[in-house]
């Protein structure tokens, strides 16, 4: 029958097992692949770094990804954003690459963990607020109070937007890996029916894989996209105050 | 067809029990908190490196290059828009020379015909003056030809009518009376003749 679809996301130790302090820091499949992604960037970014007035392929992804980022960050966070392009275009390219790594068959997605995700989320949360506290000081806190807003409402108006501003770092992670999880398993799902229902059967849930491939491919850059402008999102509360 | 699609669906409600059990069974492993700390330790490896070298190696050079694709053509742009105004003036340098050449070619031509025209008048009129002196002489000549023809008829009309009378009387006559007769005849004929 089929395999377990939920295996491929099976983290295992490679090489020995490395211990600092009682603490298990291991090479595992996961680190192998985050090492995979960061080199694939460096590479890729650096032989597009050649200086020609016209630039050849690479150079021109380089150079098109470059642009598209700042576009994105001068549209959502303004022009104060800039000290932060190179964090967001680091970010955007890493979920991007991991998540385009994962849909190599046999390979393994580490946005699809739940951890990863969070610890980019949580870093995210904690760097926005402090940026917010810097710019504004105390000021920052106007943040959980909307302009325009009836006394009588405002308790509740600022519990909520405390709890939603909490809560960021939460839906901003468990969307990346939810959406990276979800995809792969329904894959895994189709592939297994592809294998179980044989030649007869199999061309239907075959088909569906393939357009699933297509759309997970397609997730994966999404998803990566929405992460980056969600960063920026969030630092443009905190270097714009609008409130 | 139809037997066929529901055996489909059957089995497919079948693996999917199937997964879900084994799913359930062995769970999520990402809520398997054995790696975690090595995954947060790698993730903040790798990221911080690739943020580290990206931000400090490689994104001002990618960054340089499209400032210097840039300024470049800008560059580019002013010196052709510099040639284009050089270019501007030496068509305009080009017409006002051809205009001037034209206009001297004018003046030239003008200044040409007009010595021309005079010289032709100059030759004209003292062609006119020669016409007019030889026209007085010619009239001169013809007065002074009147004159002698005049005496000359005379004389032979004097001749004539002596011997006439010579033939008819058959003597001679005085030959100063016929001759004052005659003039005083042709003289009549003359005034009679000029007088028509």
């Amino acid at each position: 029958m089929a395999a377990n679809p939920m295996y491929q996301f099976n983290v295992y130790r490679i090489g020995p097992e490395i211990k600092i302090n009682n603490i298990d820091i291991s090479f595992t499949n996961a680190s192998l692949f985050m090492v995979i992604s960061s080199l694939a960037i460096l590479i890729i970014f650096n032989l597009g770094t050649k200086r020609s007035i016209i630039p050849n392929k690479i150079q021109l992804l380089a150079e098109l990804s470059y642009s598209f980022i700042s576009k994105m960050i001068s549209d959502t966070a303004g022009s104060k954003a800039k000290p932060y392009f190179s964090f967001i275009f680091s970010l955007f390219m890493f979920v991007l690459f991991c998540n385009m790594f994962g849909m190599i068959p046999y390979s393994f997605t580490v946005t699809s963990h739940i951890i990863v995700t969070f610890v980019l989320a949580a870093f995210i949360f904690v760097g926005v607020t402090i940026i917010g506290f810097i710019k504004h000081g105390l000021g920052y806190l106007k943040l959980f109070v909307p302009s325009g807003v009836p006394m009588v409402l405002l308790p509740l108006i600022v519990v909520i937007e405390i709890i939603s501003y909490l809560s960021r770092p939460i839906s901003l992670s468990v969307r990346l890996f939810a959406n990276m999880m979800a995809g792969h398993t329904m894959m895994k799902v189709f592939g297994g029916f592809v294998v179980s229902l044989g030649i007869v059967g199999g061309w239907l849930p075959l088909g569906f894989s393939v357009a699933l491939t297509g759309l997970e491919i397609l997730v994966a850059f999404l998803q990566a996209y929405v992460f980056a402008i969600l960063t920026c999102i969030y630092l443009n509360d905190a270097l714009n105050l609008h409130h | 067809m139809l037997k066929k699609i529901i055996f489909q669906f059957l089995a497919l409600s079948l693996i999917f029990t199937y997964s879900a059990q084994s799913a359930e069974s062995g769970g999520m492993p990402q809520l398997n908190p054995e790696f975690w700390i090595s995954q947060i330790f790698w993730l903040v490896l790798t990221f911080g490196l690739l943020f580290i070298i990206l931000s400090k190696f490689i994104l001002p050079k990618i960054s340089n290059n499209l400032e210097t694709r840039k300024s470049q053509i800008l560059e580019n742009i002013e010196t052709a828009d510099k040639q284009r105004e050089e270019t501007e003036k030496k068509v305009k340098e080009f017409d006002k020379i051809i205009n001037d050449t034209k206009v001297e070619a004018k003046n030239f031509f003008n200044g040409e015909r007009q010595k021309v025209l005079d010289d032709i008048n100059n030759k004209r009129l003292s062609l006119e003056k020669d016409i007019e002196k030889e026209i007085i002489k010619a009239e001169e000549e013809i007065d002074q030809l009147k004159k002698t023809s005049q005496e000359k008829i005379t004389k032979i009309a004097i001749e004539t009518s002596s011997d006439l009378v010579k033939q008819l009387i058959g003597e001679d006559i005085n030959k100063s009376s016929l001759s004052a007769i005659v003039e005083d005849l042709s003289k009549k004929e003359v005034e009679k003749h000029n007088g028509i």
